[in-house]
Parts: C-alpha cells; structure tokens; sequence
C-alpha cells in the first residue's frame, strides 16, 4: 500500500461508514466556511443526511417535497443569485427525473451548482431496482463542464463535499446508502481531478472508484500471493479525467481492469475505455452490473450476484493478463 | 414606480409597433422561429424594459437591478429587440438572430449574451429559476424584484405547478408572475390540447394574488405591476390577455402562426401593415 496516502492498514474487519454521513458532516463545514452555501432537498432530509445541515442553518435549507425537477431548476436560480446550492436527493431522482433540467438550466446555464445523488448503485439493497441509480455517472459525465466525483469512502465523501463548495461549476457527487469500509484518514491527500495510487503494482492496473475501491484493494492483495503484481488507482474524479496517472499505469502494466458500481457502459470503464483507445490501447475488463436492472437483496448478496466481489476481480485480472 | 403620462405612453405603443417590425425583420432573415408568441408580447417587453425594470443597459451585471427571467425561450425575438431598442447591444445586430456565431441564439442563452439573466427554452423550468433567485434575494434582503414571462401553454407541465406550489410556501412577493394568456400553444388551441381554464381559480387556489389584464393595454400592465409589488404576503400573477400575432392580421389568433417565421412576401405584407399602424399611432387615431 501507498505509504505517502496515511490509509488505514487493511484489516479483514474494517470501520465502517456510510458516505452520505460524510456528505451530512461535509455540508456542514463547508456551511461553517462559507455563507452562501445553501442546500435543498426533496423530501429525504434524513437519509440524505441534509439533517446536520438543516439543524446547525435553518435559515439557508430549503424543503422542496417531491418535487426534484423544481429542486434543480430553484437551485439554478438561486446560484444565479449568489448561493451555493447542494442539491440532495436519491441518484435515481437527481440526477435521473430530473436531467434535463440539469442539462438546461446547471450545465448549460454553468450555474454554480452540487448535485448529490445518494443511494447510487446496487448496494442500496432491499429498496428494489426503482432505487438503485446504475447510470447516473453515464448521465452527469456526458454534461459539458460537469465535474463527477464518487468518492471511495466516508473520510473522502467529506472531502470531496467540502472541495465541491470551493470550485466555481456544477459538480456531481455520488453518494452510497451503506456503511462501507473506511480506507482513507484525514490525513489522505484529495484533489479534484487527481486519482491517487492507493496500490503499486507491475503486471495489470485496476483503475476502481467508489466502495468497490476496497474490494479492488482486496483483490490485489489477494494476487501477491498468487505471485501477481497488481496496481489499484481510486479514480475519485470521473471527470475531469486524471489521463497522466491512467497513462502512466496503463504504459508501465500493459493490462487494465476498471471497477465501479454501474453499468459497465458509460460510467468509469467507458471514461477509461475512450481514453486509452485513443492514447494508448490495452487490454481491458469491465467490473460493473452488465445491462441489466438490479433487484432486492442484502447488498452483499447483490454485489457477488451481479459480479462486483472479490473473486470477480481477481478472475478480470487473470481474464486480461491471459490477453496481453 | 414613476407615474406614466400620456406623452410616454404614446411613446411606448410607437417603440411596440417599432418592435412588431423588427421581430418580422428578423424572422424573415433568420428563415425559422416563433412569429404569433412575440408579436403578441411587443408591448408588455415595451413596458418592462422602457418603464417597470430597474435595470442599466450599459452595466448589465448591476447588483441593483430586478431580474427578468423569460421562462418560453422561444419568444426571445421580442427581448431581443426590446433589449436593443434599450441600449444593451446594437440594433443591427438583430439580423444575427439564429445564425452561426450570433449572440441571439435561436433560444435565448445566458452566456451569449450580457443581460440576459438565464438559459431557457425547455419549456416549464423559467418559474422555478425565477422563484430561487427570488428566495436567493430574500436571504440577503435585497429589494430587487424578478419578473417571470411564462406562456400559457407551459402550465402542461408538472413542473410549472411544482414552481407555483414552491413560490407560496415561500412567500416569494418580491416575485412577479406574467403569463402570455394567448390560447394558442404549438399542436393548436390550449383548451383543445390541454384545458388550462380558470387559470386565475386556480393560481389564488394555490394561493397566490392574482391580476388579470388586457396584455396590449400597456398602461394595465405597469398598473398590474405596480399593484404586484403592494402584495405582502404572496407572490403575484398578471394573466395577461393577448393576441397571438398581434398587428398583423393574418396572423392574429391562428396557432398555425405558432413556430413559423414569414417568407418574403408575407413579410412584405406584414410590415406593410405594422406601418399603417404605425402612422396612425403618430397620428393619434390609436389609443
């Protein structure tokens, strides 16, 4: 592991927390810095984790109701005003129900606005397809000058919360619903557009964001063992890309392997995807949901059904080894 | 607001008929665009630009001025030509409208041009940015109002409602609501496609202070306006009655008129008339 990150030392029972706790906790600080941060919300205070927010600077929430389409269009407005409005709804809802008035009135507009989706991916669980957002990085990152983050765990949701306040541009954090295993301290660098090589490594590359990021760890350490040296890079910004970093491990391993919890199309695998076969073609494996909509089930069911545990990376990372 | 005396009013039915003429200039340049929606709003943008908004043409970023948000984009040709006719960029640059490189892009885009407060054309989503910046500006205390220009047509959409739920709860009165009650939308007639009526039942159900007009009675309308800013507690709609396609007969109140430009000779025709009109506004014989 990367000495210079301050991660936590694997451990087989990690700490876990959720991100949208560290989006709460980083909405609130960012909040504390700076007053014209406001936030919005459609109906999910709490499991958004807006509630902090709501509580500490009653006079800068905004309660919508169910009504996301109205949320991103008010949200336009007022940062056209001045304000720094977090939009904060369930991915499914916004950035889905509500895209084109993201499109229009945020991307176009280059309003100054943060667009939370919570509860992304599969990992959202018993909810059911209706409400695990698969898509939603396709969506934000086909947007001219939209910013994407997905951060890998709690420490890095509250960073990446607070950077988004700072830059001036619509920006869009995805969030997960489940406590998940806390990789990076506060110590760890964050910096929009620059993935961090968590794992060197020599014969294949996994290029990996959001809570996958410490099954894609797993696995490499798993692979020493099998006399496999592989690199994990948490690719926290979709985009803007951090081409050099992708370059320079897709040049030194010849073999890449990208995870994500999404569809494999359009999201981190088509972003990595476009950009080596332009500059510098290798083989590669997509770990993510292969077209298809999800279901009910504990998280960890869904995420070995659909493909995304640790012994689906491993075997990618044979599978592209095998075609160098 | 200053009183309006008759001298300026005459002034302002000229600088409308002025306006009229140049919308068809344009549309019949730029070969596509919208011909009934901003004939028929020529003199309510008469009325904002030359007498209701607080606004600078040579500083379009003022801090002090009120917000004009126009929610059915497809209308710019009116706002572009009241913008001109304003000062804020020169009126041979009209003829630009829709071409490749222009500033007045075919639906109106806030980066494009200085003074034009938001991107828009989806229709449906102008209320709901009119309403934050109204929210935004009651945070800080700020006196400036914001004017939302909306169709009648786009209260199809979910998300208009959603705004006008939204402006309430907040008590938005620093927020003005005009709609272009024109009857006609693209597919035909509002009341065929999607019955709207009673639109000022059901604004003042969802609690908001509501005033219908005469929308070509420039006069009501900066009346209507000032009676807007006197509302405490609410934020206030004009239901302004229009003729789409207004000055030129063969265009008044026929939807087919909707999203078409005039070719060369109905253009010919149009101005022909809108000059007829224009002398008699002079003359007098016009109140």
């Amino acid at each position: 592991m990367n000495p210079n990150l301050y991660l936590i030392k694997y451990l087989l029972k990690p700490e876990m927390k959720a991100t949208r706790d560290g989006y709460g906790e980083g909405l609130v600080l960012a909040g504390e810095k700076n007053k014209d941060v406001v936030v919005l919300c459609a109906d999910l205070t709490e499991s958004t984790r807006s509630l902090a927010f709501q509580k500490k600077f009653p006079e800068r929430f905004v309660e919508l109701g169910v009504a996301e389409q109205n949320m991103a269009s008010v949200a336009a407005g007022m940062s056209l005003a001045g304000k720094i409005p977090f939009v904060s709804s369930y991915a499914t809802f916004s950035p889905g129900r509500n895209n084109e008035q993201i499109r229009t009135t945020i991307a176009y507009n280059e309003a100054n606005v943060k667009i939370a989706g919570a509860h992304a991916g599969i990992s959202v669980g018993p909810d059911g397809a209706t409400h695990q957002a698969l898509e939603d990085i396709g969506l934000m990152r086909m947007l001219p000058g939209m910013t994407v983050i997905v951060p890998c765990d709690y420490e890095e949701a509250k960073k990446a919360t607070m950077a988004a306040a700072e830059i001036i541009g619509p920006v869009y954090l995805r969030l997960g619903r489940e406590k998940t295993p806390l990789m990076t301290t506060f110590d760890t660098p964050f910096k929009i557009g620059r993935a961090e090589v968590f794992k060197d490594g020599r014969d294949a590359v996994i290029f990996c964001c959001g809570s996958l990021v410490y099954n894609a760890v797993k696995a490499a350490l798993d692979l020493e063992s099998e006399r496999i040296s592989a690199a994990v890079i948490n690719i926290h910004t979709i985009k803007p890309l951090d081409g050099e970093t992708i370059l320079k491990y897709a040049r030194r391993t010849k073999a890449a392997v990208t995870v994500e919890e999404h569809q494999i199309y359009g999201g981190l695998g088509g972003a990595v995807a476009e950009f080596l076969a332009k500059e510098f073609p290798v083989p590669l494996e997509f770990i993510g949901v292969n077209d298809k909509f999800g279901e009910s089930g504990r998280p960890d069911e869904l995420i070995e059904k659909y493909g995304m545990g640790v012994a689906a990376i491993k075997k990618a990372v044979k599978r592209v080894l095998a075609r160098k | 607001m200053e009183e309006l005396h008759e001298t300026k009013l005459k002034q302002l039915e000229l600088k409308a008929n002025q306006i009229r003429q140049d919308i068809i200039a344009m549309l019949v340049e730029a070969g596509s665009g919208h011909s009934a929606g901003p004939l028929g709003m020529a003199d309510i943008f008469v009325a904002l630009y030359f007498h209701v908004l607080k606004h600078d043409p040579r500083h379009p970023e003022w801090p002090g001025r009120d917000r004009l948000v126009l929610s059915n984009g497809h209308i710019c040709p009116v706002r572009y030509a009241a913008m001109a006719h304003a000062g804020y960029f020169p009126i041979s640059e009209l003829k630009t409208l829709r071409k490749l490189g222009t500033r007045l892009q075919g639906h109106p885009h806030r980066l494009a041009l200085p003074g034009m407060e938001t991107t828009s054309g989806p229709l449906g989503s102008g209320l709901s940015q009119a309403a934050g910046m109204a929210l935004a500006l009651k945070m800080d205390g700020a006196p400036n109002r914001v004017y939302c220009a909306m169709s009648d047509g786009e209260h199809d959409a979910g998300q208009t409602w959603e705004a006008v739920m939204f402006a309430a709860k907040y008590k938005l009165n620093n927020l003005t609501g005009i709609i272009d009650r024109n009857n006609i939308q693209i597919d035909g007639y509002t009341e065929d496609i999607m019955p709207l009526d009673d639109l000022k039942d059901k604004y003042e159900s969802f609690n908001w202070h509501v005033i219908e007009i005469n929308g070509h009675n420039i006069r009501e309308f900066v009346d209507a306006c000032a009676t807007a800013q006197t509302i405490f507690e609410k934020p206030a709609v004009i239901i302004a009655h229009t003729i789409p396609g207004k000055g030129v007969d063969f265009m008044e109140s026929k939807f087919e008129w909707h999203g078409k430009p005039p070719n060369k000779e109905e253009a010919a025709a149009a101005l022909r008339e809108l000059r007829t009109l224009q002398g008699q506004i002079e003359a007098g014989h016009i109140d």
